[in-house]
């Protein structure tokens, strides 16, 4: 599905939202009233300092506006993997993104992430991991590291990996195994009017809490992280 | 304790003091650092709770899962502590790794009072738990923002054998302040990432010179990206994580405004060099070239100079 039939059928009551260089950004009536604000990448751009400040900047002008939830809609290739972008730091501008997008929804501003196309790594965790519901549209394809890349970097052949990947939802790309590991919350199909997932979803949201975790030991798909992460925190609450 | 003794321990304590941060492992570092005899593990090596998903690769266990987590004291005061251990897996985060982090930050932010303190090394996602990994990672930042939302401290320590790369270098970003030494090293993807990516004209991972000037310690502390430059011994460690504990902001609306300025004003004034020379030059370090060949003592003057402070703007 293309962005623009995505906006469509999501604010069948109009919108204003504008993609510019990879970046989207812009506001959107709801149906229920009120508006959100919608932010992203799209095209499969990668995500380096420039995109990252252009979309930290949007967001923290709005939070200063009654803008409404936060829309973050994401096509992307991975972190932009420059010299430049490394030598002026871009892990700070990546988490100053990731930092904004999780003090909004901390302040009254839920955000919701819409993964329509692809995204891997460190773009994937500025953006769509950031949000405190993620939805999947038909068509989403997220990877951590594509297998070709990944065979190079931990030296494991490209066929153990591949044979690997058929069972091992822990490790091989695809939207079913981020479902299945609690990373995406929601897989919208496009049959439906988006407008009424949204606002049904919109009603009905989540608190801010991280349930993550716990939603993949329910899908059985990480099997310890809930239950380690709860022993350290009772430990570490004795005394 | 006769005197004898007595001198021999505070020679011994000497000497441990001055042990290398970056030649040590993970569990000397963590015992250098706090008190004497301090750390109370939480879920350590004897529970054996390995990553369920190496077998998978015929690859080696750690009954740590490469990271100590645990509580301790600091000068006297209480602080948790999380430590990678780069020599297993190059610290990678895994789902194990990752969780006992998450808990330990989410403990934090509901005791508020007590800060953290991470030791990073690590290159980022362990691969072969790369879903699990990318989405501990995406935990721990959330974590972390709870936990300084609600009062509490979290200062990053970077000087290990792996650096700090990937999400661990995210992860960074999004602590109160953080140490920086020589030896560490601070970015998203690696020399190899970039060289085979983008090929070797973009970045020649080999050129350690020019790994070293564009991700380690010193262009990380001019640049802004750390706040404190230490020298490679675990006592100045232990004294940086001291003194920042003391001097960090708290955190807000308005430190996200000021980090929003900071970087845009980075991107503005050194947007358009291709090397750190080149923004060493444009901040006006006197003769950059050298910078590389500077002792840390005289790194540390030099940034005196060039007055980098600490800010309230990460």
């Amino acid at each position: 599905m293309m962005l623009d039939d995505i906006l469509a059928s999501l604010f069948p009551q109009g919108h204003s939202v504008k993609k510019e260089e990879g970046v989207i950004t812009g506001s959107a009536k709801l149906r229920s009233g009120g508006q959100a604000l919608v932010i992203g990448i799209c095209d499969r751009t990668a995500v380096g300092i420039d995109e990252a400040i252009w979309l930290s900047g949007y967001v923290l002008d709005s939070l200063e506006k009654d803008s409404g939830p936060i829309l973050v809609m994401v096509d992307s290739d991975s972190q932009r993997m420059s010299k430049r972008d490394e030598l002026l730091g871009l892990n700070e501008f990546l988490a100053h993104l990731a930092k904004c997008l999780i003090y909004a929804n901390l302040h009254g501003r839920p955000t919701i992430g819409l993964l329509y196309g692809h995204t891997a790594a460190g773009a994937f965790l500025a953006t769509a991991l950031a949000t405190r519901v993620l939805v999947a549209l038909p068509g989403a394809e997220p990877v951590v590291m594509d297998l070709p890349s990944m065979a190079k970097v931990t030296k494991l052949s490209i066929e153990m990996l591949k044979e690997r990947a058929k069972s091992t939802p822990v490790f091989a790309p695809g939207l079913q195994n981020l479902f299945q590991l609690g990373a995406v919350q929601l897989t919208w199909d496009e049959r439906t009017s988006l407008a009424d997932r949204l606002e049904k979803l919109l009603s009905d949201t989540p608190d801010a809490g991280d349930r993550r975790d716990t939603l993949g030991k329910e899908r059985h798909g990480r099997l310890k992280a809930a239950d380690i992460a709860e022993r350290v925190y009772d430990l570490a609450l004795q005394r | 304790m006769n005197s004898g003794s007595k001198m021999q321990a505070s020679m011994l304590q000497h000497r441990d003091q001055m042990t290398s941060w970056y030649e040590a492992s993970a569990r000397t570092r963590v015992r250098l650092l706090l008190d004497p005899e301090t750390l109370h593990e939480f879920v350590g090596p004897q529970m054996r709770e390995i990553s369920p998903h190496l077998r998978v690769f015929d690859l080696p266990e750690q009954f740590d899962d490469g990271i100590i987590v645990g509580r301790g004291e600091l000068g006297g005061s209480p602080v948790f502590v999380a430590a990678q251990e780069g020599r297993f897996m190059g610290g990678a985060i895994g789902e194990v790794h990752g969780a006992k982090l998450t808990g330990l930050l989410r403990a934090a932010r509901d005791i508020k009072s007590v800060p953290v303190l991470i030791l990073f090394d690590t290159g980022g996602v362990r691969l072969q738990e790369a879903n699990a990994g990318e989405v501990a990672v995406a935990e721990i930042m959330r974590a972390i923002i709870e936990a300084r939302t609600a009062g509490t401290k979290i200062i990053g320590l970077i000087g290990g054998r792996a650096g700090c790369y990937g999400g661990g270098g995210l992860i960074a970003g999004c602590c109160s302040a953080l140490a920086v030494s020589e030896q560490g090293r601070i970015a998203v993807s690696g020399p190899e990432v970039i060289e085979t990516n983008r090929g070797v004209e973009e970045f020649d991972s080999r050129d350690r010179a020019l790994v070293w000037r564009t991700m380690g310690g010193k262009h990380r502390r001019l640049l802004g990206g750390a706040d404190v430059f230490t020298e490679d011994t675990v006592e100045d460690f232990r004294n940086t994580a001291m003194q920042l504990l003391r001097s960090v902001a708290d955190f807000s609306l308005a430190t996200l405004i000021n980090e929003q300025a900071r970087l845009e004003q980075r991107l503005e004034r050194f947007g358009s060099c291709l090397d750190a020379v080149d923004v060493w030059s444009a901040e006006a370090v006197p003769q950059p070239d050298t910078v590389p060949g500077l002792a840390p003592d005289e790194f540390k003057k030099l940034v005196d100079k060039a007055g980098r402070i600490n800010h309230d703007a990460r």
